[in-house]
This record gives structure tokens, C-alpha cells and sequence, in this order.
């Protein structure tokens, strides 16, 4: 019986992976061969996917890209001996991409078989609750503390702080909220996670409830990943029989209840208090701070709401210590970040590694340069609400404090690279165009702000008064940043403004039309 | 993409079977939307009456949340990424070529009642992009030319 892997990741499946894996048990039936064909998480090498890997006796041997077509070919090539072909990549590890990176969330991501509990225990899964079952309350929360772990959805607020106040609250019932609305563009290593290693993430969550007294936790998925959804649903009934979720989590006596709940298609829902909201069944409306979700969150009770990666973090911490994953980092960011780059870029995909590294590293060293082959000349890190970086501001180094030195943020780790085709004076818009759709309407400088900016904007680059547009612009840009309840209308300036800074001349040129002005 | 026409016993029974939940209208109004294609505006008043919640309250959630439709939707339902990871490799030229070759606009369906065209902010492809969500599945690098592919595929099984 030879085992072979063909990722089951949205991604890969987007690129053709279930029908490869069909056309391979076919032609394995037609042959007449013994395969088991798991379907692993994606290795995060998009452009190789989907990457089908074979388990030899001399380990696993990958190829990639894989197209049904391929098959055949791949059978006659040998391939589940791990036989030549143009598309063999040899040892996936020793790929550089992979080889390069220092993968502690992700380490098992598209090597273990995501559903198969054994097969994570097997690669260091659960060990990290096992020692939280032996630590006291306070411990387990200094140990997040001390790693230095900071939120991993955007804000980067200190995890420890948050599950210290949970814990020193009082109540009847508290929650663990995982925010796994993952709505920027150019991020997808919640997804990735959630669908290549789900039971890190219940292990986070369950180390999470058993660290500040919650017994009940809630996942809620963005319903644009029903794959992420099945796959969670799944472990979540595994962990569950297993006894690693339920009303005495491994015989401790301690019970956390794990429930999936989907997203409905609002961005906003991934700001936290509008996602408590929208979990309780309302509209997912902005709540203004304080009370802190720590203090009154979900239904009124203290709430720990973190991040997935925030989350996942959480069982290599209590497994090998909090100064090893500090050990990793640079400054007051801590630990490794998983990168997701993405856009025009030639080797797109995920890459973690200790904070520190430069855009220009990550950009070039790991993904080769733009796909289209142009110059690169616009970087926009951290999502939606994130600044576009110029070329010349590519030795930025890739931490908290260094992005916010330059007006920008890291937000969630998406990093999508723009070629010299790109209009700023569009992508300013966008971001304009995009709050005003997304925008809750809670409060006006956000709601009413985003469709001034995008008809402001639009003047400009019809040539209208121009100079007199730009002192509304930059008024209307200080309103949403100082006015705004939370970060969507807060933030919605980073990318106008350095699209306003760094490329001028896009919005100096003659005059004329934009899009939707000229239908 | 099932669209059936509304049943207010149906209805009542996916309400019953959910209310118990924690925050229970997001779920009775995915499960609704998952059974009839649409959340039809009779079902507004029985998940009112069923939750004791007053019926501008239903109303306010579901037409807060981009997911939930008002109107059967076409037989296909096509959804296109409007997000910079997709614009960054042509993603602005999918969204005008799926609008002329679908022949309908954002949020439209088309006159004969095939296609459903709805903007996605993400679809979390964006290494893979541009990106399209055809009746439930994700499909990466949708250029024009991929997307008359998909959707001569289409109309080769109608």
C-alpha cells in the first residue's frame, strides 16, 4: 500500500486537486495498485499546487503543479516510487521556500493528515495541553504572557494581557471567541491553518478555556471557506469523541464545548466586538470600548477573542516554553509570524518566519518577484486598511513597531505585491470604495466619510479643482483616522494616504474618468 | 444551487429545529437560505414570532449581512473577488468580462434567469487570483478566457 498526499486546501482545490485525486485513483484501479490517498493541507507553495507527494522508503517525494492530465504521465514516470519527471521537486523539506522558513504554527501544515487525531499526536499535537493540565491558572497565563505573543489578527495586542483579565474575572460563564473571520485581501494562512491542521486550533482554544475558566468556545469561520468549515466541523466531532473536547477534557474533570459558527459576508464582523455581536444573533455592529470584550463580551461575559494564529500559537508555547518562542523575533514583536504573500507575485504562499526580515527579503528571496515579470511598484501589507509600501521603502523590516514607523501596519500578515501597471489613484478609491461597502454605519465619519472620499477622489482625477480636492482629501483622511469607532474608518486612510505620498504623479495626470464615473 | 419556492411549514420547521441556540438567527437564516436559495420576506414574520423578536429586528439583521438574498436567485450563482490581491493580476478585467458574458450586473441576475452575479471581497485565494466562487466552489486564476471555460462547461450540462 503506498500512500499518497493530494491536497485537500481551498487553494489547491482551486487549482484542479480534486479531480487530480480522482484521475490518480482511477488510473491506481485501472493498474491495479494499492494507494491510500490522504488529503493533507496545503505545504503553503501555491505555485507548485496542487502538489501531490508520494511516501517512498526514502521519504516523500513531491510534484507539482499537477494538472488531471498529468496523471498518466506521472504513472509511467513511476511516480509512486518516486520516479523522474519534469515535474518532480524531490524532498518538499528541502525545497528553499520551505527549507528557509522557521515553522512552528505551521510545522505540520501539509504533512500530517489534518483529520486523523493520531497523526497529530504523533507530530508533537496535544503536548502542549497535557502540560497545561499540570500547571496552575496563573501559570498557563504568564507562559502566553512571557512568550510575548501579540494578537495575530491585526491589532497586535498583547494575548497574555487579555486571557489575565478574562481569568481575573469573575462569572458564571465565560467564553473563547475565535476570530476566524479572515477578510483581508491577501491573507489566508487562518484558512490554510484551519484546513490543513485543525487540531491545533481546538488544542489553542482548549488551552485557551482551561487557562482563564471558559467552558464553551465558539469558532466563527467567514462563509467564504466552506472547505475551512466542513474541515473544522469534522475535527471538532473527532476531538469530541476522543475526549479532547467535551465535558471532561482527557479525564481533568474540566469540560470546554467547541461550537462552528459561520460568518454571513461582512467584513466588519472581523473586528471584535462586531463579531461578538454578530455571534449573538444581531447585526454586526461596532460596540464602543470600554467595556472591554475581557470584561463583557460575548452575551455580557468576560471573553477571550483571539485570532486564529494568536490561538495556534498557543500549543507550541506550552509545549516547549515561553522562552523558546520568544527566542524567536526581533524588538517587542516576538515569536514568528506566518506571512501570506500574494497578488502579483511569481512564488506565492505562506511563510513563517521570526519577525525581522525585510519585505524586500520576502518579496525576493522567497517569492521570486513579480509573476507578470514587470518591476514591482507598489506593496500594500497588512490588508485593505494597510499602506501601500513604494519600492524604495522595501528594506522595512517586517515588525510591528518598524511598519507603524513607516504609517503602515502588518495587520494579519498579507503582503500583496502590485507591478508598474498599477493605477495608486484607483487603488486609493478602492480603499474608499471598499470602506463604504463594508462600513457598519455606526459612526459617520466612516459611514458618511468613505463615499465623500471616493467622489473626492474622483474629482481629482477627472481634474476638477484640483488643488482645492486635495485639502478635502487630507481633511476628510484626519476625520476618519481621529473620528472613527474602530479601526475600518480609522484605517481606511493608511492606503490613500501613501498612495497620496508615495505616487503623486498617479494622481497628477490628465484628466479623466474613473470607472464607475464614466458608466 | 437548490432554489425552491417558499413553504411556511418548512419554514417553521427549520426555525423550531435551531432556536435553541446560543444567538440562533445567524444559523436559522443560513439554514433557510441553504433550503430555499433565498430567505423569502415571509419567513421574516415566523422567525419573529418564533425568537420574540419584532419583525424590523429580523429585517435588520438580514439585510445587514451581504450573504442573505431577498429573491431567488438564478440557477447559477457566480461570485467574482473585487479584492486588491485579485486586481494586482487582472482581476478588474474577470469582473467587466464576467458582467458582458453573463449579461448581468453586481447583485442582478440575468433576464433568462441562468446567472446570479454577486462582488466577493476575498475569497482567501490571493495567491492563486484572480478568483471566482461558482455555485459553491472556488476556482483560482479565473482569466476571461478561464471563465469562458467554466461557463461553457455550464452550459454544456443544462
Amino acid at each position: 500500500m503506498i500512500t499518497v498526499y493530494v491536497p485537500c486546501d481551498a487553494s489547491a482545490v482551486s487549482l484542479g486537486a480534486d479531480e487530480v485525486a480522482r484521475a490518480i485513483q482511477a488510473e491506481a484501479d485501472r493498474s491495479k495498485t494499492e494507494i491510500k490517498i490522504i488529503r493533507n493541507g496545503s505545504r503553503g507553495l501555491f505555485w507548485l499546487e496542487p502538489m501531490v507527494e508520494v511516501a517512498t522508503p526514502q521519504g516523500r517525494i513531491a510534484y507539482g503543479p499537477i494538472g488531471e492530465d498529468d496523471v498518466a504521465g506521472l504513472f509511467a514516470a513511476g511516480f509512486l516510487q518516486g520516479g523522474a519527471h519534469a515535474l518532480r521537486r524531490g524532498n518538499p523539506e528541502e525545497i528553499p521556500y520551505l527549507k528557509n522558513q522557521e515553522r512552528l504554527t505551521f510545522a505540520r501544515c501539509g504533512v500530517i493528515d489534518p483529520l486523523s487525531i493520531e497523526d497529530y499526536i504523533a507530530h508533537g499535537g496535544y503536548q502542549g495541553l497535557t502540560n497545561a493540565l499540570k500547571m496552575q491558572l496563573a501559570d498557563i497565563v504568564a507562559a502566553v504572557t512571557e512568550s510575548g505573543l501579540r494578537g495575530r489578527g491585526g491589532a497586535g495586542f498583547p494575548t497574555g494581557i487579555k486571557w489575565k483579565t478574562v481569568l481575573a474575572t469573575p462569572a458564571d460563564q465565560k467564553y473563547i471567541v475565535c476570530n476566524a473571520d479572515e477578510g483581508d485581501s491577501g491573507t489566508f494562512a487562518d484558512r490554510m491553518l484551519m484546513e490543513g491542521d485543525p487540531f491545533l486550533l481546538i488544542e489553542g482554544m482548549t488551552i485557551a478555556g482551561l487557562a482563564v475558566g471558559a467552558t464553551k468556545g465558539y469558532v466563527y469561520i467567514r462563509s467564504e471557506y466552506p472547505i475551512s468549515f466542513a474541515q473544522m466541523q469534522r475535527a471538532i466531532e473527532v476531538a469530541n469523541a476522543k475526549g479532547y473536547l467535551g465535558d471532561n477534557v482527557r479525564g481533568s474533570g474540566k469540560a470546554f464545548q467547541l461550537e462552528l459558527r459561520l460568518g454571513a459576508g461582512a467584513y466588519i464582523c472581523g473586528e471584535e466586538t462586531s463579531l461578538l455581536d454578530s455571534l449573538e444573533g444581531k447585526r454586526g455592529m461596532v460596540r464602543a470600548k470600554p467595556p472591554l470584550p475581557a470584561i463583557s463580551g460575548l452575551f455580557g461575559k468576560p471573553t477571550v477573542i483571539n485570532n486564529v494564529l494568536s490561538l495556534a500559537a498557543v500549543p507550541t508555547i506550552l509545549d516547549k516554553g515561553a522562552a523558546f518562542y520568544k527566542d524567536y523575533g526581533m524588538g517587542r514583536s516576538r515569536g514568528t509570524m506566518p506571512l501570506q504573500l500574494a497578488g502579483n507575485i511569481k512564488r506565492g504562499g505562506l511563510v513563517e518566519k521570526g519577525f525581522g526580515l525585510t519585505l524586500r527579503q520576502v518579496i525576493e528571496e522567497f517569492g521570486g518577484g513579480t509573476a507578470s515579470g514587470r518591476p514591482i511598484r507598489a506593496v500594500q501589507v497588512g490588508g485593505p486598511l494597510g499602506a501601500y509600501f513604494p519600492a524604495s521603502l522595501l528594506d522595512t523590516p517586517i515588525d510591528y513597531e518598524a511598519m507603524a514607523a513607516q504609517k503602515g501596519m502588518l495587520g494579519h500578515g498579507g503582503i500583496v505585491v502590485f507591478d508598474d501597471s498599477v493605477d495608486m489613484a484607483q487603488q486609493a478609491r478602492f480603499a474608499f470604495e471598499f470602506c463604504a461597502t463594508e462600513s457598519c454605519g455606526k459612526c459617520t465619519p466612516c459611514r458618511i466619510g468613505s463615499t465623500r472620499g471616493v467622489e473626492v477622489i474622483d474629482r481629482i482625477v477627472a481634474g476638477e479643482e484640483r488643488d482645492r480636492n486635495f485639502i478635502v482629501l487630507d481633511d476628510l483622511c484626519e476625520t476618519l483616522l481621529d473620528g472613527s469607532l474602530c479601526a475600518l474608518g480609522g484605517l481606511t486612510p493608511f492606503p490613500v494616504q501613501s498612495a497620496l505620498k508615495h505616487f503623486p504623479e498617479d494622481f497628477h495626470r490628465a484628466p479623466r474618468k474613473t470607472a464607475r464615473a464614466a458608466e | 444551487m437548490s432554489v425552491r419556492d417558499w413553504d411556511a411549514e418548512t419554514g417553521r420547521g427549520i426555525v423550531r429545529a435551531l432556536k435553541h441556540l446560543e444567538g440562533a438567527l445567524l444559523p436559522i437564516l443560513h439554514a433557510i437560505q441553504d433550503e430555499f436559495g433565498y430567505v423569502d420576506e415571509a419567513a421574516v414574520p415566523i422567525i419573529a414570532d418564533e425568537l420574540s423578536l419584532s419583525r424590523a429586528e429580523v429585517h435588520g439583521v438580514m439585510s445587514f449581512y451581504h450573504d442573505f438574498r431577498k429573491h431567488a436567485p438564478g440557477q447559477h450563482i457566480v461570485k467574482i473577488c473585487r479584492a486588491e490581491a485579485c486586481q494586482s493580476v487582472g482581476g478588474r478585467d474577470s469582473e467587466a468580462h464576467a458582467k458582458d458574458r453573463l449579461n448581468t450586473d453586481f447583485h442582478e441576475t440575468s433576464a433568462d434567469g441562468r446567472y446570479t452575479l454577486e462582488p466577493v471581497y476575498c475569497l482567501g485565494n490571493c495567491a492563486c487570483g484572480p478568483s471566482a466562487m461558482i455555485d459553491g466552489k472556488l476556482y483560482g486564476r479565473v482569466t476571461p478566457r478561464r471563465l469562458n471555460q467554466l461557463v461553457d462547461a455550464l452550459e454544456g450540462r443544462r
